[in-house]
């Protein structure tokens, strides 16, 4: 019954890691049809922008609460930064060309972007655990939860359900679903789709850096970390189908508690189980669970 | 012509091996890193040419390696050449299990699943400790059919094996490109419904190609590992991957001889680069890579093929 | 039809259905070898659907298909053009990136290889042989003046013609023409028909064409299946089908529809 219990609450926590690092990379695919590997680098950069925020802020003793804030801020604000440059200044030169070329250019982008995380922060671990520590905990029976988890959780709530509200009710939400869903009508309907391009793109690295800034209090901010969750995000993004949002909150749901249930039950297992539980979704929905892939017509 | 390329590319492997033993033993090293590599680009190419990128071709490399090694470490067989083959194999039959699901893709699919794959393969590496776990292990020195032979000798012993193993490969895969299989690359990109109603699967077809280049890459992950005699889950992560995908691109699919000449240039750039900018090589590796997409879409190969037109043009009557 | 020759093709109660739409219902039709078979039908009747069954490219929800003698039903597409049935597309489907002559020498070579993944790697591209076929059929399709034009580029006419050029590539016994004449301008219609009907007749196949136009059915069919929501409400000689009064109501605008250019 504990291990049930537990299995779930790290499986929510995990899963709302999972959601938080793929909702920009889905919606970078659903709009752009990129599959944007250097969402890694956002990830990455957002963590290591954090770390340095948390040390400016911690350092001066101010308060807890704005401290994460502050972090988060930051992150985020490096994501814009990123974003804006990449894609005016290297995508756009590429849409239009094979799917493939197009995640080659990413996967460049992404090598040169490794390099030069350990030009500005060195090749040494930071951490930012001071958010976590000031959150505290509480006690379920025997189980003890970690606030900052719970907030976790609650965050990645939020934010699929500002997503929901977001892509149903504003004008920018809904002329993002007729592109996700329409791309000729759309085009015919006079939608400036490269307004639309650049915005989205800078919507996905913030995200991307927001994912990084939130795990940086429980992670040891080191190299490598971006390359881990580009293929994570993937795995969770094929699983509920590639551009959608509530497959991205599905898959992570999914894989979230196939870890967790993993780790409790066989540790073995912890490190391909996503990659098993991906290859069994794919094998009965080739393009995964919210997917629509219409047969061509001839 | 066709007869022309062949006997140049044979002129070009045996004048290799002939002067093999006057070039320094770094060199030797190098080149026969280099050349094994050459094979996991040639199944790269062979896959490139009909719009698939595998992100996680390193897969097979491990595989052909860690065959390598585990029978180095189990059994009393040292032979080069019959545990190559075993790699070969090994590698060829995990190419044809995981084919059922990765044919099925195209694109960016096929890409990143065959990262997963080779992730999970990492994964068991380095959490398995009868496998090493992250050190990895010791490779036994070959025997080559009874011969022993010791320090450098052996590394040039090494050195021809993997020429002759590159020879026979350019051969068989040049004999590919030409067959029908093989010219099924632009059709593939451009049009499936017609390939299918021509009555070829291309489904099939692709797990094909999949585990041809999954023996290539099988076979040079043996031969890497008999060179440098020793395995770790490096061999399978994804900057290893990286690297093979780096090198057809800027390399291009046009030309077998793309395989050897990208891959030997990518070892000496790396190995020169390592010593003078230690901190800057993915850099480099990115904005090479990022230049070649924008500038040159066909390679280095392509400007080649290019100025050898001009130079035609030139000098027709 | 004559009870001593088994038919090429014949067809028993083909059903189609997609959810709730029936797009094929009660078709029963049987092909003599060598008969030109024209088909009619509003658009919607179920035409392209009835030739996507026939050529495995839709598995039919119910009925038999016999190619020969032989059962075909819900065989893959390319195991039924290895048995001997082809088709073209009404949407010409070519290679784009490629030259016509590229895209006919393919179409040649795999017909040599297809029989197995080991044929098509053996096979070599460039043969003398199949070079020369290749010619051969833009030659005889009289597509030859476009031999090393981009299939992108080609006029509509023109690519229809390669399409059904690298159809016939594999030898067919039988071939099925989906709207042939589709986004053609009228003057061109009967020429390119002219084309491919002489050039058919040559290579003695069997053939089922769908067509709008009455005048080109009437002209080259020896026999019309009319189409109406998803099934066959006539089976008869051009002439009889004209004259038939429920052909007259149901489908009386076809003729029309077929002058104009705008099916798609
Ligand atoms: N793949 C499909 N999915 C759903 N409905 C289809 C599909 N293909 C055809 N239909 C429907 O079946 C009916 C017949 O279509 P079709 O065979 O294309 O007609 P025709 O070729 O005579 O114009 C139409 O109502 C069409 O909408
Ligand atoms: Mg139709």
């Amino acid at each position: 019954m504990l291990t049930a219990f537990a299995i779930f609450s790290d499986g929510l926590v995990y899963a709302a890691y999972l959601f938080l690092v793929a909702v920009g990379l889905t919606l970078i695919f659903g709009v752009m049809k990129i599959l944007n590997v250097t969402h890694g680098s956002f990830y990455a950069f957002g963590a290591y922008g954090a770390a340095t925020a948390a040390g400016v802020w911690y350092d001066r003793g101010l308060n807890d609460a704005g401290g994460l804030l502050f972090m988060v801020a930051f992150a985020m604000l490096i994501g814009l930064v990123i974003g804006i440059v990449l894609e005016r200044g290297i995508l756009r030169f590429v849409y239009g060309r094979d799917e493939v070329v197009v995640v080659l250019v990413t996967y460049a982008v992404f090598l040169i972007l490794e390099d030069v995380l350990v030009l500005v922060w060195g090749a040494r671990s930071f951490t930012a655990y001071q958010p976590m520590i000031a959150a505290g905990s509480i006690d379920i029976g025997d189980l003890t939860l970690s606030n900052y988890d719970i907030g976790l959780v609650v965050l990645a709530g939020a934010l699929a359900a500002f997503c929901y509200w977001a892509l149903k009710y504003t004008r920018y939400g809904r002329l993002l679903t007729v592109v996700i869903f329409d791309r000729e009508t759309a085009a015919a309907f006079g939608i400036n789709v490269r307004v639309l391009y650049t915005v989205t793109f800078i919507i996905g690295a913030m995200l991307g850096a927001l994912g990084g800034a939130m795990m940086a209090p429980k992670i040891s901010v080191t190299l490598g970390i971006g390359v881990e969750v580009i293929v994570l995000a993937f795995a969770v993004v094929a699983i509920g189908g590639m551009g959608s949002i509530e497959g991205a909150l599905i898959g992570a749901l999914i894989v979230g508690i196939a870890r967790a249930a993993s780790v409790h039950l066989v540790p073995q297992l912890e490190l391909f189980v996503i990659y098993a539980v991906m290859a069994l979704v794919l094998g009965f929905r080739p393009y995964g669970l919210f997917s629509q892939v219409q047969p061509r017509k001839i | 012509m066709r007869m022309g390329s062949t006997v140049l590319g044979a002129l070009a492997f045996a004048a290799l091996a002939a002067i093999a033993p006057l070039l320094p033993p770094w060199l030797i090293s190098l080149a026969t890193i280099a050349f094994a590599n050459a094979l996991v680009v040639l199944g790269l190419i062979i896959l490139w040419r009909t719009g698939l990128v595998p992100f996680g071709q390193a897969l097979f490399y491990a595989i052909g390696a860690y065959a390598v090694a585990l029978i180095g470490r189990y059994t009393p067989i040292r032979d080069v050449f019959f545990v190559v083959f075993v790699g070969a194999v090994a590698a060829g039959i995990v190419a044809y299990l995981i084919g059922f699901l990765l044919a099925r893709y195209r694109e960016i699919f096929f890409a990143m699943l065959s990262l997963a794959m080779s992730m999970i393969l990492y994964g068991i590496l380095v959490k398995t400790e009868t496998l090493g776990s992250t050190d990895g292990f010791h490779v036994e020195a070959g025997s080559f059919l009874g011969w022993r032979p010791q320090g450098g000798t052996r590394n040039l012993a090494i050195f021809w094996l993997v020429l002759a193993y590159c020879a026979i490969a350019a051969w068989l895969v040049a004999y590919y490109f030409r067959s029908v299989a093989g010219s099924l690359t632009h059709p593939i990109r451009d049009n499936e419904i017609r390939v299918e109603f021509l009555g070829v699967s291309v489904d099939r077809l692709i797990h094909l190609k999949l585990v041809v280049s999954g023996v290539l890459a099988g076979i040079g992950g043996a031969l890497a590992a008999l060179a440098v005699q020793h395995v770790d889950p490096a061999m399978s992560y994804w900057t290893t991957s990286g690297g093979f995908v780096f090198v057809t691109i800027l390399a291009g699919a046009g030309s077998v001889a793309a395989a050897f000449v990208g891959s030997l240039l990518f070892e000496l750039v790396r190995s020169i680069a390592v010593t003078l900018v230690p901190g800057e090589w993915q850099m480099i590796l990115g904005t090479a890579l990022l230049l070649t997409i924008l500038f040159l879409p066909e390679g280095l190969g392509s400007l080649v093929s290019r100025l050898r037109q001009r130079w035609r043009r030139g000098t027709a009557p | 039809m004559n009870a001593n020759t088994s038919p090429i093709l014949a067809v028993r109660d083909l059903e189609k259905t997609f959810g709730s739409v029936v797009a094929a219902r009660d078709i029963s039709v049987s092909v003599p070898a060598q008969q030109t078979v024209g088909i009619i039908g509003a658009n919607g009747a179920g035409k392209t659907t009835f030739v996507n069954m026939i050529t495995g490219h839709l598995a039919p929800s119910k009925g038999s298909i016999l190619f020969e003698g032989r059962d075909i039903t819900g065989l893959p597409s390319r195991a039924i053009t290895r048995l001997g049935i082809s088709r073209s597309f009404q949407v010409a489907q070519v290679f784009p990136t490629m030259t016509v002559i590229e895209n006919m020498r393919i179409a040649s070579a795999i017909a040599r290889g297809r029989d197995s993944m080991l044929g098509l790697m053996s096979t070599p591209l460039d043969t003398p042989e199949t070079a020369r076929e290749a010619d051969a059929a833009l030659e005889l399709f009289q597509i030859a003046r476009y031999r090393d034009a981009r299939a992108a580029t080609l006029p509509q006419g023109v690519r229809k013609l390669l399409d059904i050029a690298m159809a016939v590539a594999g030898a067919p016994r039988l071939l099925l023409l989906d709207e042939p004449t589709s986004g053609i301008s009228i003057e061109e219609k009967f020429g390119l028909m002219e084309v491919v009907m002489s050039a058919l007749k040559t290579r003695r196949i069997t053939v089922l064409f769908v067509e709008h136009d009455m005048d080109i059915v009437g002209r080259f069919a020896d026999r019309v299946l009319a189409f109406y929501d998803g099934t066959v409400i006539a089976d008869e000689t051009p002439e009889a089908v004209l004259a038939n009064p429920q052909v007259q109501t149901l489908i009386s605008g076809t003729r029309a529809h077929g002058a104009g250019a705008a099916h798609a």
